[in-house]
């Protein structure tokens, strides 16, 4: 899958420009699904990329494990969700010297919740690549019980914690790697907008 | 600019060239506190030229009883740095501006290294005491040729995160091991000589360091040249002499401009030129590259100009 090229109408979404390498300085990847094909065109770039990366893959049920792993990064680790991997993760951050870079591939819920762990580890965010690969589902966050939504493809959806219906604002939280919903029907219960699928 | 009319309350000689300068509010009022990395500017009448120069505060930011400066007496300088030295006496009164920080600490940071050569101590002598009272991690790297020219030892607690670097007793500082060995989160400051700031950025960028995690500050003292003409909208024309800057011939002509570092770092004194016929000589570090190849905007505190004529939108 290409690179998911977004409109620039959403100001507070990062900008996920194509990844570049760095070389054979150290690096930390960390990709899911169909962002390992971002990570295989950058290897086939510059191999080197690879000479000291630490690479963590998310497959999310996608096939490219095998293809990621013969790519020759000096570890290589897959995990079965972000949650799961995170521990590696925060452990490779706090071992990490400045000069290491960083390269995040895939959706926008992986690659915020990463972007967000990296800022808090200290690291600015000019030394953080991503780019979009896969899925335009959105994560959200719920603005009144703060619960997080995965993957969310309409707009309004209901919170999977509180079950509010929330209508899916355009504004992205770096802390916190997500959108914000906000309820959609608080003026006037239950009348609530048509749910329409999210297409950017 | 908004100024303050202090006395000088101490004037300590700190070593052949350097001295400590303390100024206090003669009512005894307690005067606006700063952050580590701020400067003041000084006014020095000097017969008929009024000097103005910028120095880093090195008192504690968060005492607000007196400002403190040190100054290194530059021979070979304009004449500000050899006026502080040979004509301020305590109890004097000198115009100072309220403080600026240009090379404030990023308290995102995790760590803080400072890495200072010569007299460019001085900021982070501040910021020193900012981080111990933040209870930061932190390192400051002092390097000099020579211990005679390590004008800042005087200054320097003895701590155990400063480590000086003497280059005649061996002991050159190393920036590859310095930078190369830094936690996530680390950011740098650097103040010195522009070479100094050229190493640490050339060695940031080897080492893949991201450039928002490089900070500096370098002295900048408006350079002398050939004397030049510059003209105004109204066609007045204003003549800048070898030692002057173009702010100060402005000035001594009384024409307004605004200004704040004096040294091309901030951007105050950004003025527009509305035609220009030869090369403006940017000594800058405040316009880009563009900005400057078009000729279209001049700092008059640095830089100048040679060539037939140049019209400034003043
Ligand atoms: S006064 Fe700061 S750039 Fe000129």
């Amino acid at each position: 899958m290409p690179r998911t090229e977004f409109s620039p109408s959403i100001a507070t979404r990062p900008v996920y420009a194509a990844l570049k390498a760095h070389g054979s300085a150290p690096a930390l990847m960390l990709a899911d699904a169909e962002g390992a094909e971002a990570l295989i065109e950058l290897a086939a770039a510059d191999p080197a990329v690879m000479d000291r990366a630490h690479l963590i893959y998310i497959p999310a049920g996608a096939a490219h494990g095998p293809r990621l792993r013969e790519l020759g990064a000096k570890m290589y680790h897959e995990a079965p969700s972000f949650s799961a991997a995170l521990e590696r993760y925060r452990k490779a951050l706090l071992d990490a010297k400045m000069g290491t870079q960083l390269y995040l591939a895939g959706t926008e819920g992986l690659i915020g919740q990463a972007a967000a762990e990296a800022l808090a580890a200290g690291l600015p965010a000019d030394a953080i690549q991503s780019e979009h690969r896969g899925s335009i589902a959105r994560r959200m966050q719920c603005v009144h019980c703060k619960g997080v939504t995965e993957d969310v493809t309409t707009d309004p959806f209901v919170c999977s914690h509180c079950g509010l219906t929330l209508f899916v604002r355009d504004h992205f939280s770096r802390r916190l790697g997500a959108f914000q919903g906000v309820c959609v029907d608080a003026e006037t219960p239950g009348i609530v907008p048509e749910m329409k699928e999210i297409k950017a | 600019m908004s100024a303050l009319e202090l006395r000088v309350a101490a004037v300590e000689p700190l070593s052949p060239l350097v001295t400590r300068f303390r100024f206090e509010d003669p009512a005894g009022a307690t005067l606006p506190l700063f952050s580590g990395g701020a400067h003041i500017v000084v006014e020095m009448p000097d017969e008929d030229t009024l000097r103005r120069n910028a120095y880093s505060l090195i008192s504690d930011p968060l005492d607000g009883s007196g400002y403190e400066i040190a100054v290194r007496r530059e021979d070979a300088g304009r004449g500000g740095s050899r006026f502080m030295h040979a004509r301020v006496k305590p109890g004097d009164t000198m115009r100072v501006t309220l403080p600026i920080n240009l090379f404030s600490l990023d308290l995102r940071a995790k760590k803080h290294v400072l890495i200072g050569g010569g007299i460019g101590i001085t900021p982070f002598l501040a910021q020193l005491r900012q981080l111990q009272r933040l209870q930061m991690p932190f390192e400051l790297h002092y390097a000099a040729r020579s211990r005679a020219e390590a004008a800042g030892l005087a200054l320097l607690p003895d701590l155990p995160q400063i480590h000086v670097h003497i280059s005649d007793e061996g002991n050159r500082m190393d920036l590859g091991a310095i930078l190369g060995s830094q936690p996530l989160g680390t950011h740098i400051y650097t103040c010195g000589p522009e070479g100094l700031i050229a190493a640490v950025d050339e060695t940031g960028a080897r080492l893949g360091w991201p450039k928002g995690a490089l900070h500096s500050e370098a002295f900048l003292a408006p350079p002398p040249g050939t004397p030049f003409t510059v003209t105004l909208k109204s066609g007045r024309k204003i003549e800048v002499g070898a030692h002057q800057s173009l702010l100060e011939a402005l000035e001594a002509a009384e024409v307004e401009v605004d200004w704040s570092c004096r040294g091309g770092a901030c951007g105050r004194c950004e003025t527009g030129v509305s035609s220009c016929h030869g090369r403006i000589e940017h000594h800058d570090h405040w316009l880009s590259d563009e900005e400057k190849a078009a000729q279209t905007k001049i700092m008059p505190c640095v830089s100048r100009f040679t060539g037939e004529s140049l019209t400034l939108d003043l």
